[in-house]
């Protein structure tokens, strides 16, 4: 018998090239988001009101001095060659001096990163690793409308769990487990212990929404097509969850998990804040607050940065479980 | 929408969020104006202190009430969440829109700068905003407001896109409406619903946001208060007086609470629609038996690949069980080919299901008899029948496109079978499949066993789920619709593979079609369903020319083929298929018949067998006779 | 009424040439088959003639003129395969008709015009007030019918109009299409992926492979005596006893 002609010629691939046109793509879209993270971030000192060196230094700082920061800054040039000379540093690994204590910002920034990423990665970990088996085994046990009682309370419980902002849970923590109990310790960065009740706050909220994401996907899932056909090979239950149904559900949460990543980077902001975590939540605050923006806009740069980073990993992640990702979508 | 908000005030998680809503709303009006005093009350001999009966929650450092200032913070709290969730609704909406109005490439851009924005956390952006407009109450709405406006752009473009391909809106442009009316008026009612639920969810993260800003001091700025502040406040007090920073916190969670909960059953999360699947009461339908025709010992020996008997199939429903199946009896023998045929809906995949033993809670299946290769599919646990099931019979589904596994590889998906049920290892089942895709007629199936479901075409997929029946010794193919989404080239290949493997094997073959031509150019007998029964069963050749049931002559007289007349009409059948939530009493198809009498209207008609095949019908011999004429006007 | 000319009509999508210039005529006054396998081209066409997909090539000509697509005339229109997606769930069936009525109509006449159009395709008037959730999936195609016929049409493109329905309902559907036709005199494209249809429906056919059209002529002709192999190959295809 021959096959179509047409037919074969649409189902030749040719994965390599497939390959490449999906990192041309992937990679094109992560520079374009790049530029517009560093034009944003150099934009942000000339778009803030007023003079941004008087504003640092305050109303009283003598002019002398603020017309030599200025200067110093290069605030005093062409936009343009601001915006160059900026670039220029940037490929140097030089983002600048602190306003105030006139340190180099990458410096600054390099030591703190280190603290928030001890407390954002840990916190992704857990989150998948409690949203996964809890939503999967959810998602099995109230198949079908099975077990109503135990999809309801599954489901309140984790609403109200993501209904909490991690600065109230932080809060809630100290108050309960240190102050209270005694237990761990409420501040600071001091052995392991010290990092349980961060991480916790910080995952608590999204692991409850992940296991609802992760508990639906597989629901719909379970009802595919392709599930049935597992069926129909008899195959054992356990193949059938795991090996046919689960990855597809989980191509579709990790999609989402770049995103979560980068909030949850931003979100030690506030968990930092409640734990005097040495970290560069507290630095970004503590600069807005006394207006030290070069240090402000490095610390936007970086935390961007690593957004965008975030969200490529999990394409390409997402790429090598499903290969039809790499297809379409622009 | 309207329509839908009782709905949601009918879940107990809706009363919840709504009563909720109101308590706040309601605290939100009148708290400052009852204990606004109260809370602004500075108290410099108890500063600092903690919970009292003068003072529930205690004092902050300046001696003021904390409890009251929590309530009288109410106000700004949602005030500000309201005006800032408003603010990025709005802005969400027009960036969401805009690309569907404006030029292809100018759109297409918009939607990759919202895209390029989304990788932003929502939080940097409020910072970003903040640092710019400097630090204020008002330029911390306009940040959030700016910071959740593309993801909510986001949505609205990714729901208003999937409406605006529709055909309806397709239709309105050709008649001429102008875009912007399109868009009011057949892509915004369209996306109302899911755009408000986001936006109550929305709002909640809102609160959270505004909250955490004030918390971090670049929000609310004194003298004026919202939770996020007195938060902040509570905190440097938590050793002395936890209550300070918690009390602020759980008016957040409640807050949060009202919002999400609203949002959810709205969503339907709790909704109604699951709420009437647990209605399920009756276990089991009551099993009609009719009375059976001749000797059963030499019956069995002939259906010696299949032998159902009285077959029902029920799903609970909310006026008790629904049956769309009821009392299906059919056979087959090696090598024997049997199609179904019948409008949607008269039973004929929930028939396939129940026989290949693949129907899932809450469906139920019992039969009579419900034999596959002689042996009784009924007893013991279904895993006893699993090898048996694993290798003698094999299913192909309508769809091509969902039917195999995307994240799998071709041979993978192949060899699982095997390797479980007849034991092969790993290198002898894989070279298996190879020669399964070869003997299915893929070119090359060394390198399409490496490949994954999208690098096929329909045809091929289809070859490869016959393929995978293959890799056993099937002795039954079940296939539902195998060709209903395949061009007319393709099909006549995939049937010839049928007709291949029947030859080659022995194979028999249970194929299901609406289309009575596929059907008789494949099998030898035709079982025609209707109502969930079978209505005539007789050899295919026989179709054209000795069908006795109206139905049966209504179906092909409905369908052109190459030799129809072109000068008459086509038959039509006036009136709709059964629904068998409502199955009315005597002849199901009475109310569509051309012949029906009163006692078709009474009595249900049983399958009666003779010469040329059986027939339900009262008038089964005036139906040979009376040419159906049509009836449409 | 009118004759649809496609002359050398190129359409890309991407790199992806999906319309390789093709040059058709459908003729004044007759229902114009067009068969060929699915990604062919055959919806394309269609939308390139309502203007639907942007031409990269080639012109489309109404009785010689160019097709205009602007303004509240519309001469070409449309009747699309899902019935399930054709009407707007959110509003009546008379309504969904209205929005194609021409924009001069007055109160009183309009309501009559559409009562008419209703009648029309067979449907009972009292039922205009209906949403579209409680109409079968061939009683919508009437409904999509009527819409199309109420901006006055000269030509009609039916696309797959009776693929999604049941067989028992697509016969009244195609009775429902050569009535209109031969009532009205339309010019009517049909495009099916059924012969047998096409034989049955239309007098001129013409059939298309990978973006091209490889054969067109009278129905009777093409296929007692076709030119291209393509055209053999699925008059081969037709399922039949076995
Ligand atoms: N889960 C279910 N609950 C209730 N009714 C169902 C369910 N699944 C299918 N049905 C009903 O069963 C009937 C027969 O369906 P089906 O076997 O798919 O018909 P066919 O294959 O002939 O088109 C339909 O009316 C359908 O509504
Ligand atoms: S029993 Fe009566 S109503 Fe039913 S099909 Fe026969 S003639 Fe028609
Ligand atoms: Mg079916």
């Amino acid at each position: 018998m021959v096959i179509q002609q047409a037919e074969v010629q649409q189902a030749v691939s040719r994965p390599r090239g497939r390959w490449w046109t999906f990192a041309g793509r992937r990679v094109r879209r992560l520079l374009i988001s790049l530029w517009v993270l560093v034009t944003a971030s150099f934009l942000m000192i000339q778009l803030v009101p007023g003079d941004p060196v008087r504003a640092a230094l305050g109303t009283n700082a003598p002019p002398d001095l603020v017309a030599s920061r200025r200067a110093q800054l290069g605030l005093d040039d062409p936009l343009l060659e601001q915006y160059l000379r900026y670039l220029g540093n940037l490929f140097t690994g030089d983002l600048g001096e602190s306003i105030l204590t006139q340190l180099p910002v990458a410096d600054t920034i390099v030591q703190r990163l280190l603290g928030t990423l001890s407390l954002a990665v840990p916190a992704f970990l857990l989150t998948f690793a409690i949203a996964i088996p809890v939503g999967v085994a959810m998602a099995v046990a109230t198949r079908r409308g099975r077990r109503r009682r135990a999809e309801l309370s599954f489901v309140g419980t984790s609403i109200v769990l993501s209904s909490i902002p991690e600065f109230v849970v932080s809060v809630a923590l100290v108050a309960v487990v240190a102050v209270n109990l005694g237990i761990l310790p409420a501040a600071g960065r001091d052995g392991i212990g010290s990092f349980v009740l961060p991480v916790l706050a910080l995952s608590i909220g999204p692991a409850a929404v992940m296991s609802r994401i992760v508990r639906v996907e597989m629901l719909a899932v379970l009802d595919a097509d392709y599930v049935r056909t597992a069926r129909s090979k008899r195959l054992s239950s356990l193949r059938i969850n795991l090996r046919h149904a689960l990855p597809n559900a989980v191509t579709a949460t990790l999609t989402l998990s770049g995103i979560m990543f980068a909030a949850m980077v931003a979100g030690t902001v506030l968990v930092e804040n409640v734990f005097a975590w040495p970290g560069l939540g507290s630095t970004i605050v503590s600069s807005i607050r006394s207006r030290d923006y070069p240090l402000v806009q490095g610390s936007v740069l970086v935390y961007g940065a690593i957004a965008l980073l975030a969200n490529t990993l999990v394409d390409v992640a997402v790429a090598a479980l499903d290969p039809r990702s790499t297809i379409g979508d622009s | 929408m309207r329509r839908h908000w009782p709905q949601v005030l009918r879940t107990p998680v809706g009363i919840v969020g709504i009563a909720l809503l109101t308590i706040l709303l309601l605290l939100a009006v009148l708290a400052p104006l009852l204990w606004g005093d109260r809370a602004t009350a500075t108290d410099t001999g108890d500063i600092l202190s903690g919970p009292s009966s003068q003072h529930w929650a205690g004092t902050d450092d300046l001696g003021r009430d904390i409890f009251f200032r929590t309530l009288v913070a109410t106000r700004l709290s949602i005030v500000l969440t309201l005006l800032a969730t408003a603010l990025g609704v709005g802005l969400g909406l027009l960036l969401g829109l805009a690309p569907l109005l404006l030029p292809r490439r100018l759109g297409r851009i918009m939607v990759a700068f919202l895209n390029v924005l989304l990788g932003f956390p929502s939080l940097l952006m409020v910072l970003f905003l903040a640092v710019i407009l400097g630090v204020s109450t008002s330029s911390a709405v306009l940040a959030i407001g700016v910071a959740i406006a593309s993801p909510f752009a986001r949505l609205v473009h990714t729901l208003g896109a999937g409406i605006a391909e529709r055909d309806y809106v397709a239709a309105a442009r050709i008649s001429g409406v102008n875009p912007v009316r399109v868009i009011v008026r057949h892509v915004l009612p369209n996306v109302a619903e899911p755009l408000v639920v986001n936006a109550t969810v929305t709002a909640s993260s809102v609160l959270l946001a505004f909250g955490g800003l004030s918390f971090l001091g670049i929000g609310v700025q004194p003298p004026q208060y919202d939770w996020g502040r007195l938060m902040q406040d509570g905190l440097g007090s938590i050793y002395t007086n936890p209550l300070a920073a918690l009390l602020p916190g759980i008016a957040f969670v409640v807050t949060g609470l009202a919002f999400n909960l609203t949002g959810e059953a709205a969503a339907g999360t709790f909704g109604a629609k699951s709420r009437s699947r647990s209605r399920w009461t009756s276990p089991a339908a009551p099993v009609t038996v009719r009375p059976s025709g001749s000797g059963d010992e030499e019956h069995a020996r002939v259906a010696d690949v299949l032998d159902v008997r009285d077959l029902h199939v029920s799903f609970p429903g909310p006026e008790g069980p629904i049956s769309p199946v009821r009392g299906v009896s059919l056979t087959l023998r090696t090598g024997e080919a049997v199609g179904v045929v019948g409008e949607s809906g008269s039973g004929k995949s929930m028939t396939a299901l129940a026989v290949a033993q693949l129907l899932e809670e809450p469906g139920r299946v019992t039969a009579e008899r419900l034999t596959f290769c002689e042996t009784d599919l009924q007893a013991g646990a279904r895993s006893d029948h699993d090898a048996l099931l694993g290798t003698s019979l094999a299913v192909v589904f309508q769809d091509p496109m969902s039917s195999l596994n995307p994240v799998m590889r071709i041979g993978s998906q192949l060899v699982e079978a095997a390797r479980r049920h007849q034991g092969l290892t790993r290198q002898e089942a894989s070279d298996r499949a190879v020669d399964r895709l070869r003997a299915v007629h893929l070119a090359d199936p060394e390198r399409r066993a490496r490949q994954h479901p999208h690098e096929f075409s329909g045809g091929m997929r289809q070859r490869t789920m016959i393929a995978m029946g293959l890799m056993g010794t099937p002795r039954l193919i079940v296939a539902d619709e195998p060709t209903t989404a395949l061009d007319m080239t393709v099909q006549r290949q995939v049937l010839d593979l049928l007709q291949e493997t029947r030859r080659d094997h022995g194979t028999a073959i249970l194929l299901i079609s609406h289309d009575v031509s596929v059907v008789s150019s494949v099998c030898d007998r035709v079982l025609v369903m209707y109502a969930g029964r079978i209505v005539e069963d007789l050899p295919s050749a026989d179709l054209r020319t000795k069908a006795r049931h109206p139905y049966t002559r209504a179906l092909i007289g409905a369908v052109p083929d190459m030799a129809t007349d072109l000068d008459a009409p086509l038959t039509t059948i006036p009136g709709q298929p059964v629904d068998p939530r409502n199955v009315p009493d005597g002849c199901a198809y009475a109310a569509r018949c051309p012949l029906a009498t009163e006692r078709c209207r009474q009595d249900d008609p049983v399958l009666v067998a003779d010469a040329i095949g059986s027939v339900a019908c009262w008038h089964a011999d005036v139906a040979l006779d009376v040419r159906i004429e049509e009836e449409a006007r | 009424m009118s004759r649809l000319d496609f002359e050398d009509v190129t359409v890309r999508y991407g790199h992806h040439t999906v319309l390789d210039r093709v040059s058709l005529t459908v003729p004044e006054g007759q229902i114009m088959g067009l068969v060929g396998e699915s990604g062919s081209g055959k919806s394309t066409l269609a939308r390139a003639a309502v203007g639907l997909a942007p031409l990269d090539g080639g012109r489309i000509l109404l009785d010689g003129q160019p097709v205009r697509h602007r303004g509240r005339r519309r001469p070409i229109q449309m009747v699309f395969q899902d019935p399930f997606s054709s009407l707007d769930p959110r509003m009546s069936i008379g309504r969904s008709i209205a929005e194609a009525l021409p924009d001069r109509l007055g109160r009183g006449p309009r309501a009559a015009e559409i009562a008419r159009l209703v009648q029309l395709v067979h449907l009972d008037p009292d039922r205009a007030a209906d949403a579209p959730s409680r109409l079968s999936g061939g009683q919508r195609q009437r409904v999509a019918i009527a819409r199309a016929l109420a901006g006055r049409p000269s030509v009609v493109l039916a696309d797959e109009i009776t693929s999604a329905l049941d067989v028992s309902v697509q016969g009244a559907i195609l009775n429902l299409v050569r009535e209109m036709q031969r009532e009205t005199g339309l010019t009517v494209l049909f495009i099916s992926h059924n012969l047998a249809v096409v034989r049955y429906v239309a007098t001129h056919v013409a059939v298309m492979a990978g973006g091209r059209i490889v054969e067109q002529g009278p129905t009777a002709d093409v296929f007692a005596n076709p030119a291209s192999a393509y055209t053999r190959e699925l008059l081969a295809s037709i399922p039949g006893p076995a």
